[in-house]
């Protein structure tokens, strides 16, 4: 076993066996302590994947996908699964975030548990199962694989949003656990779609349609698509998130908004896109119209929301709609919109939900007509959300403006009436971000302190100042210098658009 | 030809090791006459059948009862995986029967003689190579829990329950005899394999109306044993009625039984043209009402109930690729086949997990109860509620039951191999449904606890939840383990 290899394991292998110590420690805070070195260890095995062969050079064909390290063993052979695992330029910088995210959320866990009356090294325990899963998901190469870690993620989650959660947190973790089971088993369907007129399921000699007929791509594209635009989610399949996001603690906000979501897109790009090309062409402009009415619904929904959490959850809903548009381009330019925009939008909505669960925290209360001069009485906290709301909007500089402006670029290239109005319309729902988010700064920050954040102290915690501020200099690492994510996608991303528009 | 018949007693010594142990559970009863010593004897007999049958098994195939190349009596991998699943769940029940024992209302001897029957009927069941074997050995399987479901005195539940069984089963058992002579009369043999080749053979009996009825009949009949809608109605009412490890045994072992006896017909005896299209609309009448009905229940065991027909439909599934000509290539149908074989060993392990964690949650010789009555269980038992929970999830099918996902996986490829899609998305979207009932049932164990004072589970009942649970994790994560004694 390479050391790459036993990378590969150990990011999978530490967080599953940190859940299990977590829930099997004697002693609350010693659970919640060991749960919290293994998301330390897990992220710390994450980074060094990044070393090792990167090689984009070398005649004749080659296969789209070119992991930087992979595994590759038998499992259950009669299903045509097997435990492939890789890693590459598309899928690392997901996995560092990913890893990055569950160890805040845990070290967050650390200082403070939610109410709901579980208890907080369980909370632990699933966080690092949906990492698992997380993780596994982006990390698989193999199709079968790929949904077992996909469906992996769905019932801790239900469990951390009806364990932990608000006061509607069971409709709303039923809510969860429903739709997005729907668009699982859809992907199971579709999965097998291609495993019986493939006859393989590994996602490397996969890539770039593998000889599969049109029918089949357009069928396996359908099913596939239909399966990661509900955990995207893209409109009008989005209903489950914003009462999912409202309801699940601040930490169980965070890993949905940040990663759960990107699993969504990733699948796009890697499995539906690249294992059924002639499907993507097929169905790209769908696909844009729908990621530009996510982006002016969810732009305009977020006008009219007087709710902190459930404006962040909807301004997800505009956000992931740019991406789906850069990937609906089929572009270079597009998908490097899309990885970017994922990274970008992890980072942010999940500071912007920790600062979210902050407020409440503080406030008891999340109406925007309760909240006003945060200001005045905590002006470090008012001046971190002012900071995570402009990163939000897009302002150049920070990491949210690469992934929105180069969708829009890639949609004016793909060129035609079609794909410049999208283009337009999406700039369209870019101002309309600017301005649901100023918005949300003028009644949160702006105005006098009403009663209930007269009372608020102005200091913060020093385990909400490690949490974020990781997220803070991410924000602006990546808006200052995108290559940071870019530089490792563009060889993947270059050879898939080869094999996708061949 | 000679008139004495060569009998191979080797091939039958899992039927004799089970016709044995029903014997000497009543010498024990009636000389020893202590309970612990007859349900010990009938446990070891059980032990004794799997082992014997797994021995057989390993072995090429055995033939006995030979008519020329036809035999009565056929056992191979299948008959070896039937007997040696069925002794095993005969044991599991055996094992989560003692609270209802001790109570006192359950005679011991009488109890164990009639499982180790019905576990010979099964036993006969997997190896039958002609309809009338397959009959009478499926009537040995079933006649008594009969007397099972009723034999708790003093329960007036249980005699209806017993009633209501007795008179569908009885039903359908005449609708399956009559539909085997009609099949006497059309081609005049009785062989499966016989009948199979003399159908495929002869397109002008194809056409003749009678045979098409003589088929539907059996399938009818068969169906109505491992209750598929709309032949389903009279599960609920006798699960419920039934003593829990009594229900256990029925959505178990009686139900694998049924499909083993259609899995026999379907696959060597009629015509996939006639077959596949009864089969593949039982399959989603079967899962799409079971699961729509479970979602109503308010009583553990019919919900229980209920979701084991909706789970008899996701086993019949894969046969119904049958119905298209793409599904009825060699490949898909092995693959059909066993796929169906596949998730009923996947389902039984789960579901007598399920019912051993009932029985370990609720007081000895109570019923299930309604779902409020488990309201937060698994705080007061986490091991207990865990299994349980492991369990129901297995059942809907997603991670961490990992048994349960690769169950429908299995489904999933084999109707998509067989060109079925349309099926597989049916069997999909009942997924969803499956966990609406299947998530609230163990969301309820994990709900803040009020009521009754906890009761202590029996530890047999314990370990014989615990065994069930480690098997389900280990063939969980090495699914090919059963797929591999599936396709023999």
């Amino acid at each position: 076993m390479t050391w790459g290899q036993f990378l590969l394991v150990a990011v999978l292998a530490l967080p599953a066996l940190g859940a299990v110590a977590a829930a099997l420690v004697p002693g609350e805070r010693a659970g919640r302590l060991v749960g919290t070195v293994a998301a330390g260890l897990t992220l710390l095995a994450a980074l060094p994947l990044v070393g090792g062969e990167h090689g984009w050079f070398g005649y004749g064909p080659r296969p789209a996908v070119q992991p930087w390290h992979q595994l590759d063993l038998p499992w259950a052979p009669d299903l045509n699964l097997r435990f492939h695992l890789g890693v590459d330029g598309i899928s690392w910088p997901l996995v560092v975030l990913t890893a990055l995210l569950t160890l805040l959320c845990c070290g967050y866990t650390l200082w403070r548990v939610p109410t709901g009356g579980g208890s907080g090294r369980a909370l632990v325990a699933l966080l690092l199962v949906v990492e698992v899963g997380i993780l596994g998901t982006f990390l698989a190469l193999d199709l079968v694989l790929f949904f077992l870690f996909f469906e992996v993620v769905l019932l801790p989650m239900y469990a951390v949003i009806a364990g932990w959660g608000g006061d509607d947190r069971r409709r709303a973790a039923r809510k969860f656990a429903l739709y997005t089971l729907f668009g699982s088993v859809l992907l199971l369907v579709g999965v097998y779609v291609v495993v019986a007129a493939a006859g393989t399921a590994d996602l490397v000699s996969l890539t770039g349609g593998a000889g599969l007929s049109r029918g089949t791509q357009l069928a396996a594209f359908t099913l596939l698509a239909l399966a990661f635009a509900v955990k995207s989610p893209l409109w009008p399949l989005h209903s489950w998130l914003p009462d999912a996001h409202t309801q699940a603690p601040t930490v169980g906000s965070v890993i949905l908004a940040g990663v759960l979501l990107k699993m969504g897109t990733y699948g796009l790009i890697r499995v539906a896109v690249g294992v059924a090309p002639e499907g993507a062409r097929w169905a790209a402009p769908v696909l844009g119209v729908l990621a530009v009415a996510a982006i002016l619904v969810g732009g305009l929904v977020c006008l009219a929301q007087d709710e902190l959490k459930r404006l962040i959850a909807y301004s997800s809903v505009g956000h992931m709609g740019f991406v789906l548009l850069g990937v609906a381009t089929l572009t270079a330019t597009g998908l490097q919109a899309a990885l970017i925009g994922n990274i970008a939008h992890g980072v942010i909505t999940g500071l912007l939900f920790f600062l979210a669960g902050a407020v409440k925290d503080r406030t008891h209360t999340g109406a925007l007509a309760e909240l006003s001069g945060l200001r005045e009485t905590a002006p470090r906290l008012a001046g971190l959300l002012g900071f995570a709301a402009v990163a939000s909007l897009g302002l150049p500089g920070l990491a949210g403006f690469w992934g929105e402006a180069f969708a829009v670029v890639a949609a004016v290239r793909r060129g035609g009436g079609l794909w410049t109005t999208l283009a337009v319309l999406a700039a369209l729902g870019g101002a309309l971000a600017a301005a649901y988010l100023l918005r949300l700064l003028r009644r949160v920050t702006h105005g006098r302190p009403g009663p209930a954040v007269a009372g608020v102290a102005p200091g913060l915690a020093g385990a909400e100042l490690t949490a974020w501020a990781p997220l803070v200099l991410l924000a602006l690492a990546v808006g200052l210098v995108p290559a940071l994510v870019l530089s490792y996608a563009s060889g993947p991303v270059g050879a898939l658009v080869e094999v996708v528009t061949r | 030809m000679s008139l004495v018949q060569s009998v191979d007693h080797v091939a039958l010594l899992p039927a004799y090791l089970a016709g044995g142990t029903a014997v000497l559970v009543l010498l024990a009863d009636l000389l020893v006459a202590r309970a612990a010593v007859t349900v010990a004897v009938a446990a070891a007999g059980s032990a004794a059948t799997a082992l014997g049958a797994a021995l057989v098994g390993a072995g090429d195939e055995r033939r006995s009862f030979c008519v020329g190349a036809d035999c009565s009596w056929v056992f191979g991998g299948r008959a070896a995986l039937v007997a040696a699943l069925l002794a095993l769940l005969t044991l599991g029940v055996l094992a989560i029967s003692g609270p209802l024992l001790r109570a006192g209302r359950t005679p011991p001897g009488e109890y164990c003689f009639l499982l180790a029957c019905a576990l010979t009927g099964g036993v006969v069941l997997g190896a039958a190579g002609d309809l009338i074997t397959l009959i009478v050995a499926l009537e040995t399987l079933t006649l008594p829990l009969y007397v099972l479901v009723g034999l708790r005195r003093g329960s007036l539940a249980g005699a209806e329950a017993a009633v209501t069984f007795f008179v569908v089963s009885v039903v359908a058992t005449t609708l399956t005899l009559l539909g085997a002579a009609l099949l006497y009369a059309v081609t005049g043999v009785l062989h499966l394999d016989r009948l199979g080749a003399t159908l495929a053979g002869r397109a002008d009996l194809l056409d003749l109306p009678l045979t098409t009825v003589a088929v539907a009949l059996v399938v009818a009949g068969l169906a109505f044993k491992v209750a598929a809608v709309p032949f389903h109605a009279w599960a609920p009412a006798t699960y419920d009625g039934a003593p829990l490890p009594v229900a256990a045994y029925l959505s178990t072992a009686s139900k694998l039984g049924g499909v083993v006896a259609l899995l026999a017909v379907v696959q060597r005896a009629l015509p996939a043209t006639v077959t596949g299209p009864v089969l593949a609309l039982l399959a989603v009448l079967t899962m799409t009402v079971g699961n729509l009905v479970a979602l109503r229940q308010r009583r553990t065991v019919r919900l229980l109930a209920w979701s084991s027909v909706a789970q008899a439909g996701y086993i019949i599934a894969p046969l119904g690729a049958l119905a298209l000509a793409g599904g009825r290539t060699a490949d898909a149908r092995a693959g059909a086949y066993a796929a169906a074989v596949a998730y009923a060993v996947f389902f039984v392990l789960l579901e007598l997990a399920a019912f051993a964690a009932v029985v370990a949650l609720r007081p000895a010789d109570g019923d299930g109860g309604t779902l409020d009555d488990l309201r937060g269980a698994a705080r007061r038992h986490p091991f207990v509620g865990a299994a349980f929970a492991l369990a129901l999830i297995g059942l809907a099918g997603l991670p961490p039951g990992l048994a349960g996902l690769f169950a429908k996986v299995t489904v999933v490829r084999a109707l998509l191999a067989g060109h079925a899609g349309w099926l597989a998305l049916v069997v999909a979207v009942n997924a969803v449904l499956g966990l609406a009932y299947y998530l609230r049932l163990a969301a309820t164990l994990y709900a803040a606890p009020d009521g009754p004072v906890p009761v202590r589970p029996a530890r047999l009942v314990v370990l014989a939840l615990g065994v069930a649970t480690v098997l389900a994790v280990v063939v969980g994560f090495a699914p090919q383990l059963v797929l591999d004694v599936a396709i023999r």
